[in-house]
């Protein structure tokens, strides 16, 4: 495994964040009825500086939740191991409002679709947008992001590696290759 | 059933014995020599030619030949329960397990408790090689109310009475029995065990019970019929015979009994001597009996006692039954285990070969002890006496497989193990089996 | 994440790791319990049966909405007791589901090492809810759950067991539970309802059940059943009540704020009062929401075992 590049330093990230959020905001014209939700893990964690450029641009939040998936995955198979289940963390209501899923990176969509389950489950929203840091390629569904920080397309053998200061210590992201 | 054990017994009025280790304690014989067989009668003993000799020579170089081994406690459930075990599968599995003789508890359906069922048993089993000595019942049909009419079936060939299965009902049936039957000579043998306090039990009462949430059979279930018999027994200056002995308590109270000079006789079983209740913890149905396994306390106690001579014969309660009724959760499997095929294995490598008992005590309490309670004639190797004899390999190492059993049954908590010394043929009636 | 069980026949021998890792993934499974939908598509295609041999309202009611909140696929099968004979029908039910392909099969029976009995004939996996006097692992679970939620961490906590000790699969459960999460574990009761080992299985013996509600943090209080009274084993509920039942005033006498709990169905007015079952003592109604979310946990957990199907595994 060795990097083959660096795909955003620490600059970069949060000028790339910071111009999602403006489109965001764009988009929807103000953040009026906005709520945020972040996909476990570091989807939330972006999910949360977004919402604080929105305070920087728009003079307040909007409401933010954590959501974990692991519940609703589709590849549950019996004697796998299981991953661990954690908490998801809406506090708030979500039927009419326009909900922006927050996720790393978009790759397959699977994790997308599920999120997309468990937020139906959870209420009815108006809408329901997407915000990625990466696009990588290779949908297996048709999901398209609303957002996107950056079109990466890569290999299907490498991997987009994102770290963040809050989980991992750093913000990059790099490009890794086998 | 499997019969293949029936083609290997050839009729032989001649038979020369090589090179054996011949073991009689009640002849005090233990040397290496022939033995020569003609008309099933021992010719000799010693060094014996085979130049000349027209019959079936068997070299026993490495092997033993003893008084031919008894088990006194067997369940070959014919009539009634075929499908578990027949008189001939019965006495193809003593075949193969070096017994001679057996004899048979009258627990059948119908119970052997009128001549006739005697009778029955005497001619399914007239010609076969092994001895089958039928056991009357105690009362009519086992329910501890009538005495059967003992000595039309002791002229029969019943050779002692039980109720196995259950104990003598009550104490003055007790008494009445044991008053008739030693006047015509014969044993009452008792299982001991009292119905209301084993009542629902499925295993020793114990720290294991109470774990595994099973209602227990207590120890003192066997020790109050235990001191009951002795009781009786003493106070009426007659035999009795305690089967099974499975506790220290009950041992406790025979040792006393026999030193006050009662004639208190008893047996215990191979499981008893190796297994404990620990062994239920894993639920299999192959370790539920009754009397149930017991503690380890309990069992190295049935040790000494056998050790000592307070346990006079041992017996194997051979249990056979059905898969259906076996193999269940273990609250409705059947109580008993099959034992013959495996009984001198494991004695002769978990008691003998540990010096835990000598080669010769093995053979008083499974050969001479047995006959002797029963009043049945002495078995000796000596010469001009009738050819009797067990042949049995101390080294042959084996491990037990189940399915290879003559048994029709499979019930056995044995089944896997490795053990060393085997039976490896029979001489009696005029017939040979062996089988290296 | 993993349990190193394949099977939950009872708690005796699961390790603390195990234990825990129900606990907290029970935990996580609370939240879905309160969502506006609470469903999860996780075990879907997969297919249950609830094999109850000894008549059973809620724990078959809680495993069946556990089974169904996951998506699984449910299916019961209930003998009544009577026609229940002999182990044959057991037998003959396990071949007959082992035919059918099942995942899982959660059973109750009146015999210890009934559950035992099943793994070993069918591949499915196999959750003891109740078998016999022996083990019912679930209910100490979900017991342990309810009070880690009210106590933190159950090391050196007093827990006393009240009732019919002898009879009782809870009581096992939890001791070999409770104990393994360093709990100190006490029973009370009629000495012909104490089994005569149990000082073996590290319990306190408290005789009277003063003493009981002045030491311990907890009681859980067993159901008194008629059937004990006619066996011979105390001669009435009256008396029952009077020796042991948890009143309003012995529970008044406590010194520590004592949590109460109940595994149900309560005998209101024997073993323990009304005021007491409904006071801000009682947790057991939160015992019941918490049985849903341990029995999801673990068919969730169990699933992810070592098994059979690996031919399907790793592409």
């Amino acid at each position: 495994m060795k990097v083959k590049a660096e795909l955003m330093d620490e600059n970069a990230l949060a000028r790339t964040l910071m111009r999602v959020t403006h489109e965001i905001c764009e988009r929807n014209k103000g953040v009026e009825n906005l709520a945020i939700i972040g996909i476990r893990n570091r989807g939330d964690v972006l999910a949360r500086r977004i919402n604080e450029n929105i305070n920087k641009i728009e003079g307040s939040r909007v409401p933010l939740g954590v959501l974990d998936i692991t519940l609703y995955r589709d590849d549950f198979r019996m004697f796998s191991e299981r991953p661990v289940v954690q908490e998801s963390d809406i506090d708030f209501d979500l039927t009419d409002k326009q909900v922006i899923l927050v996720d790393d990176v978009l790759y397959t969509g699977r994790t997308v679709r599920c999120a997309l389950d468990a937020v139906i489950d959870l209420g009815r929203p108006a809408m329901i947008q997407l915000a990625v840091l990466i696009d990588r390629g290779h949908r297996e569904l048709p999901i398209k992001p609303d957002y996107v920080g950056k079109n990466v397309p890569t290999s299907k053998n490498e991997e987009i590696q994102v770290k963040l200061k809050e989980v991992d210590g750093e913000d990059s992201v790099l490009l890794i290759e086998p | 059933m499997n019969n293949a054990i029936t083609e290997l017994i050839e009729v032989q009025n001649s038979v020369l014995f090589k090179n054996a280790r011949v073991i009689d304690p009640s002849v005090n014989l233990n040397k290496k020599a022939d033995v020569f067989v003609e008309n099933g009668e021992i010719k000799e003993i010693g060094n014996v030619s085979e130049k000349d000799f027209n019959g079936r020579v068997i070299d026993c170089s490495g092997k033993s030949i003893v008084p031919g081994l008894f088990d006194m406690h067997v369940h070959f459930r014919e009539p009634g329960y075929e499908g578990a075990e027949t008189l001939q599968s019965g006495v193809n599995a003593a075949t193969a397990a070096g017994f001679t003789g057996v004899a048979v508890m009258p627990n059948t359906n119908p119970a052997c408790d009128n001549r006739g069922q005697v009778e029955y048993i005497n001619e399914r089993t007239r010609d076969l090689i092994v001895d089958v000595h039928p056991i009357g019942a105690v009362t009519k049909n086992r329910e501890g109310k009538e005495l059967t009419e003992m000595a039309d079936m002791a002229d029969a060939g019943a050779v002692a009475f039980s109720d196995d299965g259950v104990s003598v009902k009550n104490a003055v049936i007790l008494r009445n029995a044991i008053e008739y039957s030693t006047m015509i000579g014969k044993i009452i043998i008792d299982h001991c065990e009292d119905p209301y306090l084993a009542q629902d039990g499925v295993m020793n009462e114990s720290f294991v019970s109470t774990q595994l949430g099973m209602k227990g059979i207590p120890s003192i279930s066997e020790e109050i019929v235990v001191a009951r018999d002795i009781a009786v027994a003493e106070y009426i200056d007659k035999p009795v015979h305690l089967a099974h002995i499975s506790t220290e308590e009950s041992i406790r109270l025979i040792r006393d009994a026999k030193k006050r000079g009662v004639k208190v006789t008893a047996e215990t079983c191979p499981h008893y001597l190796l297994l404990t209740d620990e062994e239920v913890k894993s639920f299999d149905p192959n370790f539920k009996m009754n009397p149930p396994l017991r503690t380890e306390k309990d069992r190295l106690t049935i040790i000494e006692a056998v050790k000592d001579g307070t346990i006079d014969v041992i017996v194997t309660d051979h249990a056979p039954h059905t898969v259906e009724r076996n193999d269940q959760e273990f609250n409705a499997a059947a109580f008993g285990i099959i034992g013959l095929e495996t009984a001198v294995g494991v004695l002769l490598t978990h008691l003998v070969q540990k010096n835990i008992i000598s080669f010769e005590d093995f053979v008083r309490l499974y050969s001479i002890n047995p006959r002797k309670i029963l009043g049945l004639k002495e078995v000796n190797i000596k010469k001009g006496e009738p050819a009797n004899l067990s042949i049995i390999d101390p080294e042959k190492e084996w491990t037990v497989d189940k399915e290879l059993f003559f048994s029709k049954s499979r019930n056995t908590p044995f089944d896997g193990w490795k053990l060393k010394g085997k039976a490896v043929g029979l001489y009696n009636k005029n017939k040979l089996y062996y089988s290296e | 994440m993993q349990l190193k069980i394949r099977h939950l026949l009872g708690l005796e021998g699961v390790d603390r790791e195990d234990i825990n890792l129900i606990l907290d993934t029970a935990e996580s499974f609370k939240s879905v319990l309160k969502r506006a939908i609470p469903k999860v598509p996780t075990l879907r295609g997969k297919t249950v049966v609830n094999l109850f041999y000894e008549a059973s309202t809620r724990t078959r009611f809680s495993f069946e909405l556990a089974e169904k909140r996951l998506s699984a696929d449910s299916v019961n099968f209930s003998k009544s007791t009577s026609s229940v004979s002999k182990g044959e029908d057991l037998k003959d039910t396990i071949r007959n589901i082992e035919a059918m392909r099942i995942d899982f099969v959660v059973m109750r029976h009146s015999s210890p090492g009934a559950a035992h009995f099943v793994s070993r004939c069918v591949d499915a996996l196999v959750i003891n809810a109740g078998d016999g006097a022996h083990e019912h692992p679930t209910q100490a679970l979900l017991d342990m759950l309810t009070l880690r939620e009210n106590l933190g961490d159950l090391k050196g906590k007093k827990i006393v067991i009240v009732g019919d000790i002898l009879h009782s699969r809870v009581a096992r459960s939890n001791i070999y539970g409770l104990k393994t999460l360093g709990a100190e574990v006490g029973v009370c009761g009629p000495s012909t309802l104490l089994p005569v080992f149990i000082k073996d299985m590290g319990v306190k013996i408290y005789p009277h059940i003063e003493d009981a509600i002045s030491e311990a943090d907890v009681l859980n209080i067993l159901r008194i059943q008629l059937e004990r009274q006619k066996g011979g084993l105390f001669p009435s509920l009256r008396e029952y009540r009077a020796l042991f039942g948890v009143t309003r005033q012995r529970l008044a006498e406590a010194p520590k704020n004592l949590i109460i709990m109940h595994p149900g169905p309560m005998n209101r007015g024997v073993e323990i009062d009304s005021e007491v079952a409904d006071s801000e003592h009682s947790v057991i109604l939160n015992q019941v929401t918490n049985g849903v979310a341990v029995r999801m946990a673990v068919l969730y957990l169990l699933s992810g075992g070592k098994g059979k199907f690996e031919g399907e595994e790793n592409e």
